[in-house]
């Protein structure tokens, strides 16, 4: 049987599959937050249950914490309780615990594969619905409920009903100054939110070739955006060097496990119950001009006539109208964070962009590493002190603004250009209009004060100028 | 999970479409980190009105609630459904739910059953003239209702855990050693970490 590389990962997971039963699925890793887990922990309590295999969980906090020098204190009594309740849970279970002071705090999506944690063909797990950032190293990554939570720490397993596979193949060569971020955001417009309900994307094809392990997670992130259960991307050498010297990464047993993964691609001929083809050749930068992430188009796009509500909804609330241009919008604050687009390279891009140049002075721009590594890199790389003399902002590693759930928030009826994933009501604080982007679109629109592309800053071989 | 063999008592009418999760838990309930202490905030807005159903005695800790089509619509908050079994709820009746809850609902062993229009207004014709006892039959997938008696669906697998005594985790635990047998056959063979 010809199969396809979800086929592959879902058999080698599964314990037992009773006929009309949902398959127990074995979940070799469960990354745990502040915001998902603690009615998770009172699960194993009152069942008197331990969680079956501390070494397959690590927890960070990410979602609520503050993203100020000072971040130790929080403000928000809620918010400060959450984190003390994750600090108490799991000293009291003996989870791996990634706290504020240490050197792997960061968000969940971004520590994981910089740890080495993520690897080719496992089933890995989070109380967070952007799980599938995981995928762009072949793995099965979904986000799960908190009673499901619960259900991995006591028992290493989930009760599952197999998905349905899309294929997506994105086609060519990227213009310069578009990403990854472009061709997701793309995809979304194309299909709809609910337009991959109930599958797992395989993304294939030659634009993903050469693509960088950042770029693909910004890829497979953003899959839940259009209703996937999850989003992935075969293994190749690439995913390999990424890996090969991080933390957790195998040592002596390297080449048993590249041997295996390198049997994790889709078997010519196997079956996908959807497939997709997009050529990103001749795509522009994507930018949302709505409040769901599929209201979006191309930069020099007008914004669609539709009659239906929840374009009209969407459109009083963003204070745009049918048949407006995105091109040239002012905006008042913009943000490169998250884990979209809050790794290393995405720093890279914002920086050289904001490089000798100033940000627009009713501007605020905060930039936010994923991670405590991803910022120790960037100081390394003299990116912090560019980045600060631009008069943007850089910030302690967090989610930060990407949810208004801490104290970065956007104020209400100000307008925000975000390399984010949601541009939902409120979002990025109540009232606040949130267009998503990429970092190289967030950083050009930065300087000019208002929603501009990149291009002017790209040399046709896609390098900085 | 206790097992559930039978859902017997009052029914409480609530004749409302499109109820969702904002509406069954309102937002600023959830930033606690418990899961309980929900019921007491449950249809909160509803409430504030004193000829609301949930505001009336005899509706206390009844068990089955009949409502309208696409309840639970909304947000994945899992503090719904802990939400209504606080309020003593053990089945809730309607033409549709929403999908995540829905969902949610078979990992808390709250029984959903959906009912086509005819019978849902005789149903809710009945237990707004005076006070119904319904009986539910799970093994015999029958609801009974002074003289309504109608069939439901329902997934086989929840069958078996609610008719047990299962929730999903005791499902799970069940299988416990095959589990470990397999994590154990896993390592260096197709997991290296
Ligand atoms: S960065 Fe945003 S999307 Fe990612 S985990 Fe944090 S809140 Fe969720």
């Amino acid at each position: 049987m010809n199969k396809n590389i979800i086929d592959k990962i879902w058999d080698a997971h599964i314990v037992k599959q009773n006929p009309e039963h949902p398959a127990i699925l074995a979940i070799d890793f469960c990354l745990v937050h502040e915001v998902t887990s603690a009615q998770a922990f009172d699960t194993l309590r009152h069942k008197s249950l331990p969680v079956l295999d501390t070494t397959k969980l690590l927890a960070t906090v990410d979602h609520s914490i503050p993203t100020r020098k000072n971040r130790h204190e929080i403000f928000d009594q809620m918010a400060k309780a959450q984190v003390q309740k994750l600090r108490d849970n799991t000293a009291e279970f003996e989870v791996p615990f990634y706290d504020m002071d240490s050197s792997h705090q960061g968000i969940v999506h971004v520590v994981g594969p910089e740890l080495g944690i993520t690897q080719p063909g496992m089933t890995i797990v989070c109380g967070d619905s952007h799980t599938a950032t995981h995928g762009a190293f072949g793995a099965l990554a979904f986000g799960i409920g908190t009673s499901t939570v619960g259900h991995v720490f006591a028992s290493g397993c989930l009760l599952m009903n197999k998905p349905k596979v899309m294929k997506v193949e994105f086609n060519g060569k990227f213009q310069a100054g578009v990403s990854a971020k472009d061709a997701i955001m793309k995809l979304i417009a194309q299909i709809g939110i609910g337009g991959a309900n109930g599958h797992v994307i395989e993304y294939t094809g030659s634009a993903l070739t050469d693509m960088s392990m950042e770029a693909r997670m910004t890829l497979c992130n953003m899959s839940i955006e259009c209703g996937a259960v999850a989003g992935l991307i075969a293994p190749d050498n690439i995913t390999y060097d990424y890996l090969k010297t991080k933390q957790y990464a195998p040592k002596e047993n390297w080449n048993k496990a590249v041997d295996y993964w390198n049997s994790l691609k889709s078997d010519t001929g196997c079956y996908y119950d959807h497939e997709i083809l997009i050529d990103v050749s001749q795509l522009k930068p994507m930018v949302s001009w709505g409040t769901n992430p599929q209201q979006a188009i191309e930069i020099d796009q007008v914004i669609p006539k539709s009659s239906d509500d929840m374009t009209k909804n969407a459109l009083d609330y963003v204070q745009l109208s049918a048949g407006d241009k995105l091109m040239n919008t002012d905006l008042d604050w913009a943000f490169v964070g998250s884990c979209t687009n809050g790794r290393i390279e995405d720093l890279r891009i914002t920086a050289s962009i904001l490089k000798d140049r100033k940000i627009a002075s009713n501007m605020t721009f905060y930039i936010v590493p994923g991670s405590e590594q991803v910022m120790k890199q960037a100081a390394d790389e003299g990116l912090i002190n560019i980045i600060n003399q631009s008069g943007a902002e850089f910030r302690m590693p967090g989610c930060s603004m990407c949810l208004g759930m801490n104290d970065d928030k956007v104020p209400a009826g100000k307008r925000c250009i975000s390399s984010t994933n949601r541009n939902f009501v409120g979002r990025q604080g109540t009232g606040s209009i949130t267009h998503l982007a990429s970092p190289a679109t967030v950083a050009a629109s930065a300087i000019a004060g208002k929603i501009v592309s990149a291009n002017q800053y790209f040399c046709a071989n896609g390098d900085i100028k | 999970m206790k097992a559930v063999k039978h859902i017997t008592g009052t029914a409480i009418p609530m004749n409302i479409n499109d109820i969702d999760t904002d509406i069954i838990i309102p937002a600023q309930y959830l930033t606690s980190t418990s899961q309980s202490g929900y019921g007491e905030h449950a249809f909160a807005r509803l409430k504030t009105n004193p000829d609301f159903v949930l505001n009336q005695d005899k509706y206390q800790q009844a068990p089955i609630l009949l409502t309208g089509s696409n309840f639970g619509c909304g947000s994945s908050r899992e503090h719904a459904i802990w939400a209504i079994q606080e309020l003593g709820i053990k089945a809730i009746i309607a033409p549709s739910f929403a999908d995540i809850f829905a969902n949610n609902a078979k990992k808390n062993g709250l029984l959903l059953i959906q009912q086509p229009d005819e019978v849902m207004s005789q149903l809710i014709l009945q237990t707004t003239i005076s006070e119904v006892n319904i009986a539910i039959d799970i093994q015999s997938q029958t609801i009974q209702a002074k003289n309504t008696t109608s069939k439901f669906e329902l997934d086989e697998f929840f069958k078996h855990c609610l008719i047990n005594g299962l929730d999903e985790l005791d499902y799970l635990m069940s299988n416990i050693e095959k589990i470990k047998d397999f994590k154990n056959q896993q390592k260096n063979r197709t997991l290296f970490i």
